[in-house]
C-alpha cells in the first residue's frame, strides 16, 4: 500500500500548504466586521470548473495509485509471470505525447486569440487520442493472439484492467474535447473557449503523466522502485 | 448581472452573483423531479436514504427475532440470516448514513450556510442523485433475483464472497458490486460539488474561519470520501473480474465441493487492505458531519458560543488526515505482519486525542450555558454520551492483544453500533428536528418527538449495552444460532430475548417518527423564518422554505462568525452572521 500512502502524503502536503494560507489561527470571535478588514480566507478566484477539475484529478490520481498499490502487492506472490512488452506500446506512447502536445499548442493559440489554430490543435489532439485508443486495442489483440489471456496470469489481468481504466478515462476526456471542438467550430467567443481548452489540456497532460507512470510499472522499469517502497514499509 | 446599488461599507459591496447565471426550471418535472436545485436534490437524497434505511431496519428486526428466539421462526434459515446481516450493514453504512449526511444534509446546508445561490455544478449534482437512486434500486432488486442478495457480510471478504458456500453467490454478489460502483460514481459527482462550492462559492465575508462547524465537518468528510471511495471502487472492480472473468486477483488456489477451482495464487489479504483503506475513513466520513452538526446544535440550543472553535476546526482536519493511516486496525486477526499491528495500534490511539478534544469542547460549551432541552438538544446530548461510550470500547479494540480474543464476538458488534450506528443516527434525528422547520416551514410535533427521543435513546442502550457483556462471555457474532455451548450460560439467552424485544420497540418508535414527519408537513405549527433564534445564514433567508436561488436580489454579506450567542451588551441573545457591526452600521441594509 506504499504507493497510495505516498500519494496521500502528497495530497496532505498540498492541502496543508493551502490551509496554511487560510489564517486558520485567526480568532473569528474577535474579528467582527466586513471581510476586507481581515486579509485572507475569502473564496477562491479561480473559475469553479478549474477547481472542480483539480479536485477530480486528485480522485483519479487516488484511483490509479490504488491500482498501483494492488499491482505491487500482487506481483510479490509466486505465480506472477511478467508479460512481454509489445513494441506497439512505444508507438502508442509517442502518439499520446503528440496528442498532449497538440492540445498545449491549442492552448497557446487560445491565449493568442487565434481561433483557427485552436481548432487545428484541438482536432489534432482528438485524432491522435483516438489513434492511441485504437493502438491500445491492437496491443490487446496482439497479446491475446500470443496466448496472454486475461485470466491466465495476474500480470495479464492487471495489464488489461489498468490499460482499460486508463483508456476509459481518455474516452471520457474525448467527450469533453468533442464538445469543445464543436464549440470552436461554431465560432464561440475566444474567452469562453479558452477555459474549455485549458481544462482539456490539463486533463490530457494528467492522463499522459499517469500513462507514463503506468508504462514504467507495466514494463517492469518501476520494479526497483516498488521493491524500495516495500522495504521502506517493512 | 444584477445591479448592486447599496454599499455596506465603502469599497465592500455585497457579492454579486447574477440570477441570470442560475438555472431556472421551466416545468413541474424539472422543478420537482429532474431538479437541479440543491434543496430539492437534498430532499430526494434524504427520502431515498430513509426509505432504503427502513428496509435495513426491518432486516435488523428479523435478525433480532432469530437471535432472541432461535428455532421459533422457521422462515429464517442460516443463509437468510447471513443475507440479512450483509444487507443491513451495507445499507446502513453506505446507502443510508453516507448518502444522508453528504447527499442530504450536504446538499441542503452547504449552499445556504455559505451564502451561495446553489451548488456550483447543478447538472452534475442532479446526475449524482439519479445515479445514487439507480444504485439503491440495483441493491434492492437483489432481494428478488435467484439466490437472493449476497450473504458475504458487509465487508464482502473473498474468497468466501464468491464461492458457492455463500448465499447470493450467483447474482447477489455481482449486483452488490455493481451497485457499489454506481454509488461511488454518483457520489463523486456530488462530492465535487460540495467541495468546490465550499472553496469557491462562499459569499463575501464568509472566510473559512467564519464557516459553521457543520460545513467544516461535511467539507472535510467529502474530501475524505472522494479520496477513500476509489479504494472500494478498485476492490469492487477487481472482485467483479474474479467472479465474472475468472481472474485471480484475490482468489487463492482452493478446493470447492471436492473440486479444484479455476482460481490460484490470489491474495485475500490484498482485498482486506483495499477494503479497509476505504472502510476506516468511512467511519469518519459518517462521524465528521455528525461532529460538525452536533457542535451547531449544542451551541444554538445552549445559547452559547462554541468553546474552542479553532481547536474544533483543527481537530476536524487532523482527524480527517489521521484516518487514512489507521485502516489495518481492522485486520489484526487477518494474518498480516504483526509489526504492522503495533504501528496501527499506535496511530489508532493517537487519533483518540483530537476526538477527545472535541468531546471536551462540547461539554465546555454546555457548561454554564443556557441549556434549552429542546428535542435537537436532547439528541445532541444523547450523541455525546453514546459517542463517548463507543469510543471507550474502541480503546479496547484498538489494542492488538485485547482485540484478538474479542475480535469475532458480539463485543465488536456492540462497539461499532454504539460509535458509528447509534451515535450518528442520534445526530441525524437531532438535525432533522432542527432543520425540518427550514425545509418545510412547519415544526415537527413536540409530543411525538419527545416520545421518539426517549424510546430511541433508552431503547438503543437496552439493545447494545448488554451486547458488550455477551461479547465478553465469548458469544460469537454472525452466528445464526449459537445452540448449546459450555461457555454461554442460559441467562445469555434471556438477555438476547430482552434485547430483541427492545429492538422491536425501538423500530416501532421510528415508525412514529416517520408518521410525525408526514403529519407535521400538513398539520405542524407554522415555524416562521428562524424558530430557534439561530445565527447561521440558512435561518436568515427572505423566504421559508427558501425559494429557488436561496436569497433575494442580493447575496448576504457576512460580518461575524457563526456563534455570536449571548453576546454581552447585545439587544438579543443572538446576532445573525449577516448583521453589520453596531459601530458603523448604515440604516436599512440587511434584516
Amino acid at each position: 500500500m506504499s504507493a497510495i500512502v505516498l500519494f496521500m502524503a502528497g495530497i496532505a502536503a498540498i492541502a496543508g500548504w493551502w490551509l496554511s494560507q487560510q489564517r486558520l489561527a485567526a480568532k473569528p470571535w474577535l474579528e467582527e466586521g466586513a471581510a476586507g478588514d481581515f486579509p485572507g480566507g475569502s473564496s477562491m478566484s479561480l473559475p469553479a470548473a478549474k477547481i472542480g477539475l483539480g479536485v477530480f484529478l486528485a480522485v483519479v490520481g487516488s484511483l490509479f495509485a490504488l491500482f498501483i498499490s494492488a499491482y505491487s502487492m500482487r506481483m510479490q506472490l509466486i505465480d506472477w509471470r511478467s508479460l512481454p512488452v509489445p513494441a506497439l506500446l512505444w508507438f502508442n506512447t509517442g502518439v499520446l505525447i503528440v496528442s498532449s502536445g497538440a492540445l498545449q499548442w491549442a492552448q497557446f493559440a487560445a491565449h493568442r486569440d487565434d481561433s483557427e489554430d485552436v481548432l487545428t490543435g484541438l482536432l489534432a489532439g482528438g485524432v491522435s487520442a483516438v489513434v492511441f485508443l485504437i493502438g491500445q486495442l491492437l496491443v490487446w489483440q496482439q497479446l491475446n493472439t500470443a496466448g496472454y489471456f486475461l485470466a491466465a496470469n495476474p500480470a495479464n489481468a492487471f495489464f488489461y484492467l489498468i490499460t482499460a481504466v486508463h483508456g476509459l478515462h481518455l474516452l471520457g476526456g474525448l467527450v469533453a474535447l468533442g464538445r469543445t471542438i464543436v464549440k470552436a467550430w461554431r465560432g464561440a467567443e475566444i474567452l469562453r473557449l479558452r477555459l474549455s481548452v485549458e481544462l482539456c489540456t490539463m486533463y490530457w497532460h494528467f492522463l499522459l503523466l499517469v500513462w507514463l507512470i503506468l508504462l514504467a510499472l507495466l514494463t517492469g522499469w518501476a520494479d526497483d522502485f516498488a521493491i524500495f517502497c516495500r522495504q521502506l514499509l517493512t | 448581472m444584477v445591479d448592486v446599488p447599496s454599499d455596506v461599507f465603502a469599497g465592500i459591496p455585497p457579492a454579486e452573483v447574477g440570477e441570470v447565471d442560475l438555472y431556472h426550471p421551466r416545468s413541474w418535472w424539472t422543478r420537482y423531479v429532474f431538479s437541479q436545485d440543491a434543496k430539492v436534490i437534498a430532499v430526494q437524497y434524504a427520502i431515498t436514504a430513509m426509505a432504503i434505511g427502513m428496509v435495513a431496519l426491518v432486516l435488523s428486526w428479523l435478525m433480532r427475532l432469530q437471535l432472541g428466539f432461535p428455532g421459533t421462526f422457521s422462515f429464517i434459515d442460516p443463509s437468510q440470516y447471513l443475507q440479512f446481516i450483509t444487507m443491513h450493514g451495507m445499507i446502513m453504512v453506505v446507502y443510508l448514513l453516507t448518502a444522508l449526511f453528504l447527499g442530504g444534509f450536504g446538499n441542503y446546508l452547504i449552499p445556504l450556510m455559505v451564502g451561495a445561490r446553489d451548488m456550483v455544478f447543478p447538472y452534475a449534482n442532479m446526475l449524482s442523485y439519479w445515479i445514487y437512486l439507480l444504485a439503491v434500486l440495483v441493491l434492492a432488486s437483489t432481494f428478488f433475483v435467484p439466490g437472493g442478495p449476497t450473504g458475504a457480510g458487509w465487508t464482502l471478504y473473498p474468497p468466501q464472497a464468491i464461492l458457492s458456500g455463500s448465499p447470493g453467490q450467483e447474482a447477489g454478489i455481482v449486483m452488490m458490486l455493481v451497485s457499489l460502483i454506481l454509488f461511488i460514481i454518483g457520489f463523486t459527482m456530488g462530492g465535487l460539488n460540495y467541495v468546490v462550492t465550499v472553496l469557491q462559492g462562499r459569499t463575501r465575508g464568509m472566510t473559512l474561519m467564519r464557516l459553521p462547524l457543520t460545513v467544516w465537518g461535511i467539507f472535510t468528510a467529502t474530501v475524505m470520501a472522494l479520496l477513500a471511495f476509489p479504494a472500494l471502487f478498485v476492490a469492487s472492480v477487481m472482485m467483479l473480474f474474479d467472479r465474472l472473468l475468472g481472474t485471480s486477483f484475490f482468489m487463492p488456489m482452493l478446493v470447492e465441493m471436492g473440486q479444484q477451482t479455476k482460481y490460484g495464487g490470489g491474495s485475500p489479504l490484498l482485498f482486506q487492505h483495499l477494503f479497509w483503506f476505504f472502510g476506516h475513513p468511512e467511519v469518519y466520513i459518517v462521524a465528521l458531519p455528525a461532529f460538525g452538526i452536533v457542535s451547531d446544535l449544542i451551541s444554538t440550543h445552549a445559547r452559547k458560543n462554541i468553546f474552542g472553535y479553532r481547536m474544533m476546526v483543527w481537530a476536524i482536519v487532523g482527524i480527517g488526515a489521521m484516518s487514512f493511516v489507521v485502516w489495518a486496525h481492522h485486520m489484526y486477526v487477518s494474518g498480516m505482519n504483526p509489526q504492522f499491528g503495533f504501528f496501527f495500534a499506535t496511530t489508532t490511539l493517537i487519533i483518540a486525542i483530537p476526538t477527545a478534544i472535541k468531546v471536551y469542547n462540547w461539554i465546555l460549551t454546555l457548561w454554564r450555558g443556557n441549556i434549552h432541552l429542546t428535542i435537537p438538544m436532547l439528541f445532541a446530548l444523547a450523541f455525546i454520551i453514546t459517542f463517548v461510550n463507543g469510543g471507550l470500547t474502541g480503546l479496547f479494540l484498538g489494542n492488538v492483544v485485547v482485540d484478538v480474543p474479542l475480535s469475532d464476538t458480539m463485543f465488536v458488534v456492540a462497539h461499532f453500533h454504539m460509535v458509528m450506528g447509534v451515535a450518528p443516527i442520534m445526530v441525524v434525528f437531532g438535525a432533522i428536528y432542527h432543520w425540518y422547520p427550514k425545509v418545510t416551514g412547519r415544526m415537527l410535533n413536540e409530543t411525538l418527538g419527545r416520545f421518539h427521543f426517549w424510546v430511541t435513546f433508552l431503547g438503543a442502550y437496552a439493545i447494545f449495552f448488554p451486547m458488550h457483556y455477551l461479547g465478553l462471555l465469548g458469544v460469537p457474532r454472525r452466528y445464526h444460532d449459537i445452540g448449546q455451548t459450555a461457555f454461554v450460560p442460559a441467562s445469555a439467552h434471556d438477555l438476547n430475548a430482552f434485547m430483541s424485544i427492545a429492538a422491536l420497540v425501538v423500530g416501532f418508535a421510528q415508525l412514529v417518527f416517520v408518521f410525525n414527519m408526514i403529519w407535521s408537513l400538513f398539520k405542524g405549527k407554522e415555524a416562521g423564518g428562524n424558530p430557534w433564534n439561530a445565527t447561521t445564514l440558512e435561518w436568515q433567508t427572505p423566504q421559508t422554505p427558501p425559494a429557488h436561488g436561496n436569497w433575494g436580489r442580493e447575496l448576504p454579506v457576512v460580518y461575524r462568525w457563526a456563534y455570536d450567542y449571548s453576546v454581552p451588551g447585545a439587544a438579543r441573545d443572538f446576532i445573525p452572521q449577516n448583521e453589520p457591526p453596531a459601530r458603523s452600521a448604515p440604516q436599512g441594509i440587511h434584516p
